[in-house]
């Protein structure tokens, strides 16, 4: 299964790599692009400016969101289980809309900073309210009702400080739109947590079996529970801090790939990253070019496909 | 001995179900924990496993407070077939007997040559092999039971102990489980399990430990601990003892 799906995989995200060059409110022919590379062409702005990095970023972002997924669902062992679902992107986002909104001046680049304590204070309060052993369903509906209080949080913000309203509501429903190198480099350092996350597979393996196998076979419950949080809430923070929070991808992408190569998370991971950036990079080519030059969200997109694969998970659980 | 309590409470939110007790489990034996339903005797296996922590008192491993033992190291020693099991999402049957060699390999889970010759025979004596490659998730219960004994029996530790392994199976693969377990008894290995079958306890272990409300009543061999007393007093029941006439141990029957 899984040796058939990855190449599969592969092609499909070099395929939308390519698509996401060409296409947009200019279409550039496919032999066009490697010229674009190259300083001085006529395309060099456009390719290289503008839509490689943002291809870039929506390969990130949609593969950290994707491995987040992964590592929640993993082990909280619950499918409706995601960052966003949990409400810990849109806590992430809360807290990025404050600081903008409060501290017009500040330095951006604090703004991952802010998404994590953001992301954190939203975790902790979810752990507050369900404890460490509650329901699938009663995690999943006060992870959405606390979701549904931060997006109105965020938008109590913007009525009250009209302002600044422009920059933030670029970042409600999670855009891709005029993130270019700058928004890739502040990205960098998190991609760190990535090896962290796949040095984990083994454990979330076995953590899949129950807390007693688990431990009968060497593995430390809590820790790596906690571990695995830390590092969801990580790379969750990270992306929300560069393009608000994406819906459903963390949802959704995980789920995709457990159907296309099983269970075993030294497969499961590395897929599902493959997935969320195929995913994203699919969502950003459909917001950009469904009617150019206005542009959808990305979030948007992602939200149309996550929300009934959402409902149909929530009808599926007894 | 290598595995053994000493004045061991342990429990749930603040409340001991297991209290104080003393136990020294005999090597290289098969050993069954009987009681009524609540009296402790899942709570003392796990106690053994380290999944729960003492409340007071010690479990030992060697002469050593087990929970001081690296757990990968005594994840080689120890494995614990727990009562119920979640069912794995996507997962092959041979991949989860695999995970049983989890404390022998490294961070990526590898599998080496020796670790596969130990899960085929697992799969072949819990017989699962036809299942390899079907998914956890599609088998029945009793075959479900099958598939977690041969990974709990992959991890090739010296003890085992089970919780209510019989559960689930239907009476033939019982009996069987029974034999293969005095199979592995005889390879050398020493076997705890929780049973709820008196009489299967009697004909197929050495030693019995009868538990009620957290103290162990008796302990010793099956002729000497199945008695009408004994049968009044934990399990409130009326019956007879009787002679197995085949395997010539003792069982009760119920008036």
């Amino acid at each position: 299964m899984a040796t058939r799906s990855l190449p599969i995989l592969l092609l499909a995200l070099l395929g939308l790599l390519v698509a996401n060059l060409m296409f947009g409110a200019v279409s550039i022919p496919f032999k066009s692009i490697f010229e674009g590379f190259q300083v001085g062409n006529a395309n060099y702005f456009t390719v290289h400016e503008y839509r490689f990095p943002r291809a870039i970023l929506a390969m990130l972002v949609g593969a950290m969101m994707a491995l987040a997924g992964a590592l929640v669902q993993g082990v909280i062992r619950n499918p409706l289980a995601s960052p966003d679902v949990l409400g810990v992107s849109h806590g992430a986002g809360l807290a990025a809309v404050f600081y903008m909104t409060f501290f017009p001046d500040a330095d951006i680049r604090w703004l991952p900073a802010v998404a994590l304590i953001g992301s954190l204070i939203a975790a902790l309060t979810l752990w507050w309210l369900c404890g460490s052993h509650s329901s699938t369903i009663k995690l999943a509906i006060t992870g959405v009702a606390l979701a549904a209080l931060y997006a109105s949080c965020i938008d109590f913000l913007m009525l009250v400080k009209p302002l600044e309203i422009n920059n933030a509501l670029l970042w409600l429903t999670g855009s891709l739109w005029g993130r270019g190198w700058n928004q890739l480099s502040m990205l960098l350092p998190w991609l760190l947590l990535i090896p962290f996350a796949l040095w984990l597979a083994k454990p979330l393996n076995l953590i899949h079996l129950g807390d007693d196998s688990a431990i009968s076979l060497g593995i430390k419950a809590n820790k790596l529970r906690l571990a695995s949080l830390a590092i969801a809430v990580g790379l969750t923070a990270s992306c929300v801090a560069i393009c608000g929070p994406i819906g459903f991808l963390g949802l959704v992408a995980p789920h995709l790939t457990r159907k296309l190569v099983g269970g075993r998370h030294q497969i499961l991971l590395p897929s599902t990253m493959l997935v969320g950036a195929i995913l994203l990079l699919l969502a950003d080519l459909v917001a950009r070019t469904i009617d150019p030059p206005i542009e959808l969200p990305a979030g948007i997109m992602t939200a149309i496909i996550g929300a009934p694969y959402f409902l149909w998970l929530l009808l599926r659980t007894k | 001995m290598s595995l053994s309590t000493h004045n061991l409470s342990v429990g749930y939110h603040d409340k001991a179900i297991v209290k104080q007790v003393d136990l020294t489990i005999p090597e290289g034996r098969i050993i069954a924990l009987l009681g009524p339903n609540g009296c402790g005797k899942s709570t003392l296996l796990k106690a053994m496993a380290r999944i729960l922590s003492p409340m007071e008192g010690q479990v030992h491993w060697q002469g050593k407070n087990l929970h001081s033992i690296a757990s990968k190291k005594l994840a080689q020693q120890l494995a614990l077939l727990p009562q119920t099991q979640p069912i794995p999402e996507g997962i092959k049957v041979k991949d989860l007997v695999a995970y049983g060699r989890s404390p022998y390999t490294g961070f990526w889970g590898r599998i080496n040559k020796d670790d596969q010759v130990i899960i085929d025979k697992m799969m072949e004596e819990t017989g699962i092999t036809e299942l390899a490659d079907q998914l956890v998730s599609e088998l029945s219960g009793g075959q479900r039971q099958r598939v977690w004994l041969a990974m709990t029996l992959a991890q090739d530790t010296p003890y085992l102990l089970l919780d209510e392994p019989t559960t689930y199976m239907d009476l033939s693969h019982q009996v069987e489980l029974m034999h293969l377990l005095r199979k592995l008894n005889l390879q050398g290995k020493t076997i705890i399990t929780v049973l709820h079958d008196i009489n299967q306890a009697a004909r197929y272990c050495d030693h019995l430990i009868v538990m009620k409300e957290g103290e162990i009543i008796t302990q010793g061999s099956p002729e000497s601990v199945l008695t009408q007393t004994m049968l009044k007093n934990v399990f409130s029941l009326d019956a007879q003892i009787h002679q197995d006439p085949i395997a010539k141990t003792p069982m009760c029957v119920v008036e």
